[in-house]
């Protein structure tokens, strides 16, 4: 795809961002402490980066959704994890009031959200409901003015120390699967929100996860989002834009691993030569650099026909996610690989990689569940 | 007030150089930057903007690509840009050039408490020249080497950097500074700001929009109103292998100073 004059100034500008601001300091002390650092977060927010494709009238910088994939996928080239600090108020944070929220709700939560002044989470999966979201156990009961939810949400990214959590609760019971689901939003701070421990993951540490866990937590019912009984649909919409997101983080970090591989290809020496003269280490490089450069024209394409309101969108952003999640698991084996016995070391670069990769065929739907997605769409 | 920031699109020297054939730079080859000396100029003006809510213009002499340069100012928050830009201005020096810029600067307008900012020297030319001439030419005071400003009514109070420390200078508007990268560093373009940056004025001054000003004469402006021209251009030779003193006494020492002194490196 051919990119405007102000696209390409649009990646200039995450790329420098990235590049200047995500020192190996920085990125060390996320890795060891495995914290939330709220100084690039406020930094990012300054910047515009946390509100880039929500609407300037809802506190955003009126970007579109290629201009969205584009800061994720630049981010991601140089800190998995960072680029969840940019994703998740413009995908799963914001998503879902945009869809259906009220005037007042999206002046209320929105605007704050996208100036990174308040931190807004997506909590859908719970212990026993993870790919079959349709298994909701949380529940919501009506009482006059309020909701009284109770249940338990887990892997819930940034929940320690998000303000707002976007809840999905079964509010009827009667109704099967999917169906009966709506949407709230909770308040971190009300009696009864609780949160697990932050779990010790496997990569893009320095982003916490937990549970949230819910006591009698009382609602008002001007905080139920979009219609009653109905939020599963908003559920699946506010996924698909998130799906664009990851798949573009899946394209940075494939593409980080190739930079990182070309580099040392042509430094290290071995049987008298640099490693890249060997056909078996260059080809590996051209199949990543194919692979990936396939990827990001599927995820750009995908963002500007979402945009264009094209109904295939639901099918080709799923295709965007399993693929890039796909080839980004390949490409940071090959990395390592390259890197020899170095790749091993935590010192090397590719090492976190390789293990940011790893989810990025799991949240957000798994690659199995896109496929679904996918062959659903053909077969229906 | 209003600012107005001169600024230069250059090639990236920080990378690979790229030499054509008969020894001058490619300068298609190689990927473009703005001066640094320059940006600093523009994020003094711009801060200056953030204070007082002031106008800020930048005003570039170059060929049509520098206007992409210039919607990157627009989107870090300048107002305006003019690109200044003929056929009859290539070839300029130095005094040709400062010659064109005085006359867009004129152009533009200056008013009683505006400030010209320059960089101290761009990074191909090397020469710290256009910034004081274009004050010569337009008739007001200037400071060069600027590394502070602090702004106050119709005078501009600054620091500025000498070899073994810095002058204070207190210098009434209209005046030009000329700028040092460590003045302050530049921002970043913000994501609304590239948004913007499109709908912002940028006027390109062509030598039918300048002809008039008594500055601009066949005489004056582009190679052939050039008192200087380069006549040769060449790499500088490349440095050999190292050579590897022996001993660890006073002798090898005595021979290193004097090898360092020889190639007057010390």
């Amino acid at each position: 795809m051919v990119l405007t004059e102000k696209q390409q100034m649009l990646r200039k500008l995450f790329r420098q961002f990235a590049e200047t601001e995500f020192t190996d300091e920085l990125l060390d002390r996320l890795e060891e402490t495995g914290e939330f650092d709220r100084a690039i977060h406020d930094k990012m927010a300054r910047c515009g980066f946390l509100g880039v494709k929500i609407p300037v009238e809802y506190g955003g910088q009126g970007g579109d959704s290629l201009a969205y994939a584009m800061m994720v996928e630049e981010f991601a080239r140089v800190s998995p994890v960072l680029s969840i600090y940019a994703n998740t108020s413009n995908s799963l944070g914001a998503g879902p009031l945009l869809y259906c929220g009220t005037e007042e709700q999206k002046r209320n939560y929105v605007i704050p959200v996208a100036k990174g002044e308040k931190i807004l989470v997506f909590a859908l999966t719970e212990p026993g409901a993870g790919s079959d979201a349709g298994g909701t156990l949380t529940s919501a009961v009506q009482a006059g003015d309020e909701f009284i939810l109770n249940g338990r949400k887990t892997f819930i990214s940034g929940a320690p120390f998000a303000d707002y959590a976007v809840v999905y609760a079964k509010t009827d019971p009667s109704q099967k699967g999917s169906k009966g689901i709506s949407m709230f939003l909770v308040d971190m701070k009300l009696p009864g929100v609780s949160c697990g421990k932050p779990e010790h993951k496997m990569g893009i540490v320095g982003y916490p996860t937990s549970d949230i866990i819910l006591e009698d937590v009382h609602v008002h019912k001007s905080d139920l989002l979009g219609p009653l009984h109905k939020g599963f649909s908003t559920a699946m919409k506010t996924l698909d834009g998130g799906r664009l997101g990851m798949a573009a983080q899946a394209v940075g970090i494939a593409q980080g691993c190739l930079d990182a591989s070309v580099k040392y290809a042509k430094e290290r020496k071995q049987f008298g030569k640099p490693i890249a003269k060997f056909q078996a280490i260059s080809f590996m490089l051209a199949d990543m650099a194919t692979e990936i450069e396939a990827a990001r024209q599927l995820v750009y394409s995908t963002a500007v026909r979402k945009d264009a309101g094209d109904p295939e969108s639901a099918k080709l952003c799923a295709m965007s996610k399993l693929y890039a999640a796909e080839m980004c698991n390949r490409a940071a084996y090959k990395a390592v690989q390259i890197h020899g016995g170095y790749g091993y070391i935590k010192e090397y670069k590719v090492e976190r990689f390789y293990r940011d990769a790893r989810i990025t065929s799991i949240y957000e739907g798994t690659s199995q569940v896109q496929q679904m997605v996918i062959s659903g769409s053909l077969l229906k | 007030m209003k600012a107005i920031v001169c600024v230069k699109q250059v090639p990236d020297t920080s990378g690979v150089v790229a030499v054509k054939e008969d020894g001058t730079m490619d300068r298609a080859a190689m990927a473009t930057i703005t001066n640094h000396d320059d940006l600093a100029a523009v994020e003094a003006a711009l801060r200056i903007k953030d204070a007082t809510g002031c106008k800020v213009v930048v005003v570039s002499m170059g060929p049509p690509p520098a206007e992409g340069m210039l919607r990157e100012l627009l989107a870090m928050g300048c107002d305006e840009a003019v690109l200044v830009s003929a056929r009859e201005f290539g070839g300029s020096d130095t005094y040709a050039t400062s010659q064109i810029l005085a006359a867009a600067i004129k152009k533009i307008g200056v008013e009683e408490d505006d400030v010209i900012f320059c960089g101290r020297q761009a990074i191909d030319g090397d020469t710290a020249q256009v910034g004081p001439q274009i004050a010569e030419k337009l008739h007001v005071p200037q400071v060069s080497y600027v590394a502070e400003i602090t702004v106050e009514g119709k005078s501009v109070t600054v620091k500025r950097l000498l070899e073994d420390g810095y002058m204070t200078i207190k210098v009434a508007t209209p005046c030009l500074l000329t700028c040092v990268k460590e003045l302050n560093p530049a921002r970043y373009m913000s994501v609304g700001g590239i948004m913007e940056c499109y709908q912002k004025p940028l006027e390109v001054y062509n030598y039918e929009t300048l002809k008039d000003d008594p500055l601009i004469d066949v005489d004056t402006i582009g190679l052939k109103g050039s008192p200087t021209n380069v006549y040769k251009s060449f790499s500088p030779p490349v440095k050999g292998a190292g050579m590897m003193l022996e001993g660890a006494d006073k002798a090898a020492v005595d021979k290193l100073v004097g090898l360092l002194d020889e190639k007057h490196i010390i």
